[in-house]
């Protein structure tokens, strides 16, 4: 047997291949191929170099598409037992085989780390190569040392590959490695240049992340870069005679990211910038590549007008090109650039036109995209029409999706015209687009705009055009335009009376009813809709024969609507209650704890009724009166049932009550409530200033919209627009250059810079931003105090470094001062303790005495890694000022522990202090804020800018009328977490009049550990909710022999990240904290010989890791 | 991202999918790219992504970049990778490929790991394989020999 299936081997492969190629029996053949194959890999007698073989052609049975996992266990096999050539195939088969999370993966993990220890290069290669491929990601730690230790090879190959393993790893657990940043810093320095551009992709990734922590950064990479453009790197590294484009690209994202938003960094750059615009001239693909990433990061950085003005010559260059794929490139680039600089539009507006009609789909596509970031006040209906005429030419999905969000967005920032066009969009939309638009169309008509009459005439004007569509027979319509129909003519139908009939409009929807196309989702809302009419209508026939006809429908959803309606219908005051007039803007206070049926479940109880059990405690129940091995995980099925246990969990008594008179129309309610729950998430495009159009135009398309027939409504409108003869193709030549001539007037109409105002918001806030910036920036130089701008992100650059080592010299000289200042706190603190030590929140930070409590905030910040540059001087004669305006906290606040205050931002006149108070529920943050001088300031504003991370409480600003001169003013702002980060800046600045407006900029770094709280539960709960939450994390972490115990480790963590101990029994402990406002997070202890098993849960997939990096760190330090 | 040829030669995911949706996407990609015409760019919108494609004699090659991503590279990535095989096997041509596609893994390996470009210098990038080659050659001449 084994020598038939050699002899059908040494036939290939070329015979293989040759059938495989053919047409006809391939099929058959290939099936016949992976059955043998399945028997030889099966055979025991297989010789591994046949299995290599084998392993090859299955590789390319899987290409083709044939199933062949019979295999994959023999990959790894291979992988492990072969000889080198054997083995690297047995590798390469794995990382075609297998994905990520594949289970047999782990047995790759031995086989890993034998390969990695071997002497032999290429083993070690192998080895790498398949761990910066596919490595799970639970098993990091095991093979991490070892790929550490490749750093400091010999070998330039074998450390590049660490370097890219390292990555590999950043990715998928970015905590895992984060000990090891400053070996990322040593490859960057690496003689060889393969290894540094390897190192590139961890910085370009972690600076993505954070770009102000690497900002000290910025010197070495523009050497590089200069380096690179210089021509010094080895020539092999040549592309058709262009120095290392893949590095120059590289680099100039990374300076991009860096220089975005900050002056002093991107001054470091503009010399390299110019040059590399320089240098590329030779027409190559790859130098226009270089040049497009040079373009953007010149638009990305603080702006410098001379490089602007460069680079955008250098578009002109794609722009103008006659090779499409640079042609493309250069709208892509124009793209980005308008949004600073809309007038680059205009220069190039003749090519933009040409481009529209472009027979490839993707230029137009693009060129699309870019009308749609000028879009303005007076272009829009041209532009809109344009992306609407694509529209209904692409079939793909993905397209329409994205196109019609655009579109809505758009036709939602100009209105009148917008119901039109929403019309459009919403027939050809269809389905497939986002729940979000109908939601924002409907609210946006509800809530309406500024003018009472303006919003009624546009209400009108939907009911009218909407009632003309239904009137179209068999016109089929989008379920979404359906429902949108259908809600539209409940609420505002009315607003028709005068010169409809309801029973007309009600006729239509009885009609559509019965249609078979409609879901059973659309007609409840079409039901909907007719009992709110109905409650304005009393006593309709149409109402009485739908009741009828209903009443004994087949679908039960349909008779329960029809029997609410009858109900309704016979009680006609708890109708009118029930469907107020126009009242869908109103709130709704809906009792979500259902306390009015208290009385009902008492009587419930009371007959012998069982009481209610939650879901998660009946299956836990369930569960343990099984007692047997339960096979499926824990975490999904009941993390879903969590979820919606809430819900249905309080639904579930109500369930009785529902067809009475309580809830005469359930959708109706959930509909509401889905709705006022919407509007949180939904930006408001509609905001008192946001929408201001002029008087006059806007009466004009009014008229425009009136004439048109409501029934042509689907786009086709715009028939008589100039616009769309230019579609004509029997214009003559030079007819054609009128109409595009015509066209650009149209379309960039309000570009020109008086206009500036008309402009899209976007545009409109950078240049503002920009104004402001370089006012400050004009104010340094023309005062030349260097500290005026301090930035206490310490890590960020030199000088905030130079600011903070000054600020621990003035600490120790005022040591003394401080020290009582604490004693004294401290003492109220004990004070407080003696009193109600039951209730005090913190147990932890108590029983670890005070200094503790006092200690972990620098702990917080010690892992700002910063790296000092230069030597500090002390400023003898500020020190003495400010010794005496100590900062000090109120007994109130001094009894919550709390960091010691830490000088933010000075100046000769101002000084900021901080002090981070940890109350139970937020994070306080207390400014100090001291005015040094001799005088009195009046007017100081303390304003923190917008961060998507934190929000304050109080609002982001904070006024103080004066400030006596000599003397301390504090405020105090709450924060709470937003989005979770493990660590984040908050910026602000203190502006004050002093002869000229002066400001002063500082930020504050916020740590998860700022927000989290010890979480006080039992045991038992701990075992609940443990069961309920879904995300979990794993980490084995290895405890110094001077922690010895389990408890003693428990208790440092308690103390420095504020958990609370549940538990200890034998060598496990439960620890619980929530983060604020209240998510929960368990951790699951054990240790076992001299590891520490650490197994973190939270509703919250974030904080688990977050968690576990912050707890890894305690361990490591302590 | 992902690297494939006209009619399936070689393919490379950078991303984990199931195998339906891989079928999926590749019969898709194929018909897409097959119906371009010369004269049109040599990207396509593709769902989220863009597809970057050049054709080289009766081989196609093709990948999937991100939006954000620099199309012209993506392209000169292509032409750099075709030098490395023409280096490696001398005036590649289509059987090379098909006949030693592992090799050509290999070279896409030692090129490209996880999506990120590895080795830009053509000439270490060749000898790393070559060295490895060597390695395994001589290895197996010294398995051949018979046991005694």
């Amino acid at each position: 047997k084994p020598q038939l299936i050699a002899s059908s081997f040494s036939l290939l492969p070329s015979s293989f291949l040759q059938t495989v190629l053919g047409a006809g029996l391939k099929e058959k053949l290939i099936q016949q191929e992976l059955t043998n194959l399945k028997a030889t890999v099966s055979a025991p007698t297989t010789t591994l170099r046949l299995m290599k073989e084998c392993m090859v052609r299955l590789i390319y049975c899987e290409m083709l598409g044939y199933e062949s996992s019979f295999g994959y266990i023999h990959a790894i096999k291979l992988a492990q037992q072969g000889n080198l050539l054997e083995k690297r195939v047995g590798y390469l088969a794995v990382s075609l085989f297998l994905h990520e999370n594949h289970e047999l993966l782990l047995l790759l993990v031995n086989t890993v780390v034998k390969d990695l220890q071997s002497t032999n290069l290429v083993e070690v290669c192998m080895a790498l190569t398949v761990v910066s491929q596919i490595f799970p990601r639970e098993m990091i730690p095991a093979v991490l040392p070892l790929i550490e230790d490749k750093l400091q090879h010999s070998k330039e190959i074998i450390r590049r590959k660490a370097v890219q393993a390292l990555y590999k790893f950043y990715l998928i657990a970015p905590n895992q490695v984060q000990h090891i940043h400053d070996k990322f810093r040593k490859a960057l320095c690496d003689r060889d240049v393969g290894v540094m551009a390897a190192s590139l992709h961890i910085y370009l990734q972690m600076i993505k992340e954070n770009s102000s922590g690497y900002k000290d950064l910025t010197e070495s990479f523009v050497t590089i870069l200069k380096q690179v453009v210089g021509g010094k790197l080895p020539i092999d590294f040549n592309y058709h005679s262009v120095p290392a484009p893949w590095l120059q690209i590289q680099l100039l994202r990374i300076l991009g990211l860096l220089g975005k938003d900050d002056p002093r960094t991107s001054e470091l750059m503009h010399d390299v910038l110019d040059e590399s615009l320089r240098r590329a001239e030779i027409n190559h693909n790859i130098t226009y590549a270089i040049l497009f990433e040079c373009v953007q990061t010149i638009y990305t950085i603080y702006p410098k007008p001379d490089l602007l003005e460069k680079a955008a010559k250098c578009i002109g260059k794609f722009v103008l090109s006659p090779k499409i794929n640079l042609k493309y490139l250069g709208l892509k680039a124009l793209t980005y650039v308008i949004q600073q600089d809309p007038n680059l539009a205009l220069q190039h507006q003749m090519t933009i036109i040409e481009c529209l009609d472009h027979p490839d789909p993707i230029i137009k596509r693009e060129t699309l995209e870019l009308l749609y970031r000028i879009t303005n006040g007076q272009n829009v209906t041209v532009i809109v029409q344009k992306m609407l005429d694509y529209l209904k030419q692409s079939k793909e999905e993905y397209t329409i999706i994205n196109l019609v969000s655009k579109i809505a967005e758009l036709a939602e920032k100009y209105p009148f015209w917008f119901i039109q066009t929403m019309n459009a969009v919403f027939s050809i939309g269809g389905d497939v687009m986002h729940p979000d638009i109908p939601n924002n169309f409907l609210r946006l008509l509800a809530e309406g705009f500024d003018d009472e009459k303006e919003d009624k005439q546009l209400r009108l004007y939907a009911v009218q055009s909407y009632l003309g569509l239904l009137e179209e027979e068999d016109a089929i319509y989008p379920q979404k335009f359906l429902q949108v129909m259908s809600w539209v003519l409940g609420e505002y139908s009315y607003l028709i009376n005068d010169e409809g009939d309801p029973e007309v409009i009600m006729t239509r929807l009885h009609k559509l009813l019965k249609k078979t196309f409609v879901t059973s989702e659309t007609k409840a809302w079409i039901m909907a809709a007719i009992t709110k009419i109905a409650s304005l209508n009393p006593g309709s026939k149409t109402v009485d024969k739908l009741i009828q006809e209903f009443s004994t429908s087949l679908d039960t959803c349909m008779r329960q609507y029809a029997f609410e309606l009858k109900h309704l219908c016979e009680d006609k005051d708890l109708m009118k209650n029930l469907l107020p007039l126009d009242a869908s803007c109103d709130d709704m206070v809906v009792d979500a704890s259902l306390s009015f049926l208290d009385g009902f479940v008492a009587e419930g109880l009371s007959r012998g009724a069982a009481p209610y059990k939650p879901h998660h405690q009946r299956q836990e129940e369930k569960l343990s009166q099984e007692k047997a091995l339960n096979f499926e995980p824990y975490g999904l099925s009941l993390s879903s049932s969590m979820s919606t246990s809430g819900f249905t969990g309080r639904q579930s008594p109500t369930g009785l009550s529902f067809g009475s008179d309580i809830s005469g129309n359930s959708t109706e309610m959930g509909q509401k409530e889905m709705s006022s729950l919407k509007l949180d998430g939904v930006k408001k495009l509609w905001g008192k200033d946001g929408y201001l159009p002029k008087k006059d135009s806007k009466t004009g398309k009014e008229d425009k919209l009136e004439a048109v027939p409501p029934g042509s409504t689907l786009g086709g409108n715009m028939v008589d627009h100039p616009l769309s003869e230019a579609d004509q193709e029997v214009v003559s030549p030079s007819e054609e250059e009128k109409e595009k001539q015509q066209l650009a007037s149209t379309l960039f109409v309000g570009l020109a810079s008086n206009n500036a105002v008309s402009l899209m918001g976007k545009a409109d806030t950078t240049t503002q931003k920009f104004k402001r910036k370089s006012k400050i920036s004009e104010t340094q130089n023309s005062e030349e105090v260097p500290s005026i701008q301090h930035d206490a992100t310490l890590s960020s650059s030199p000088l905030p470094e130079a600011q903070s080592n000054n600020n621990e010299n003035i600490q120790s000289t005022e040591h003394v001062r401080l020290r009582k200042t604490s004693l004294s706190s401290s003492e109220v603190l004990e004070a407080s303790i003696s009193f109600k030590r039951p209730q005090s929140l913190m147990e932890a930070g108590l029983d670890a005495k005070l200094p503790d409590c006092r200690l972990s905030p620098s702990s917080l910040f010690a892992d700002n890694n910063m790296e000092v540059f230069q030597p500090t001087q002390v400023i003898p004669s500020v020190a003495a000022s400010k010794a005496s305006l100590i900062p000090s906290l109120s007994e109130e606040l001094a009894s919550n522990p709390h960091s010691e205050a830490v000088e933010l931002c000075s100046s000769d006149t101002l000084a900021v202090n901080l002090c981070k108070v940890w109350t139970d529920d937020c994070l306080l943050l207390v400014l100090f804020v001291a005015n040094r001088s001799s005088s009195a300031l009046k007017n100081v504003n303390l304003v923190f800018e917008n961060s998507e991370h934190f929000k304050i409480v109080e609002g982001l600003s904070y006024h103080f009328p004066v400030i006596k001169a000599r003397s301390l003013e504090s405020c105090q702002k709450s924060v709470q977490m937003e989005k979770n980060c493990m660590q984040e800046i908050l910026v602000g600045s203190l502006n004050y009049h002093l002869e000229m407006e002066t400001g002063l900029e500082f930020s504050v770094t916020l740590s998860l550990i700022d927000f989290i709280r010890p979480m006080k539960i039992t045991t038992e709960d701990f075992g609940k909710l443990w069961l309920s939450f879904s995300n979990d994390v794993k980490q084995n972490v290895k405890m110094s022999p001077s922690q010895g115990s389990l408890s003693i480790t428990l208790n440092t963590l308690q103390q420095k990240l504020k958990l609370h101990v549940v538990d200890i029994v034998g060598n496990e402990g439960l620890v619980a904290c929530q983060l604020l406002p209240s998510v929960p997070c368990l951790l699951h202890c054990r240790t076992h010989a001299g590891m520490l098993a650490l197994w973190l849960r939270s509703p919250c997939s974030a904080l688990p890791d977050s968690l576990l990096y912050q707890c890894q760190k305690v361990i490591e330090e302590s | 991202m992902n690297c494939r040829q006209g009619k399936l030669r070689l393919q490379k995911w950078y991303t984990t999918l199931p195998d339906k949706e891989k079928k999926k996407i590749i019969r898709e990609i194929v018909q897409i790219i097959l119906a371009r015409n010369q004269k049109m760019s040599s990207f396509v919108d593709w769902k989220d992504l863009k597809l970057v494609y050049k054709r080289y004699a009766s081989l196609y090659f093709c990948c999937a970049i991100e939006d954000r991503d620099n199309e012209l590279l993506a392209l000169e990535v292509v032409h750099r990778y075709v030098e490395l095989l023409d280096r490696y096997f001398g005036n590649v041509c289509e059987l090379d490929i098909i006949f030693n596609f592992e090799k050509a893994y290999f070279i896409l390996d030692e090129f490209i790991l996880g999506g990120e470009i590895q080795e830009t210098s053509k000439k270490s990038a060749v000898k790393a394989i070559e060295d490895s080659d060597m390695l395994q050659e001589t290895m197996e001449e010294y398995m051949n020999k018979p046991a005694f």
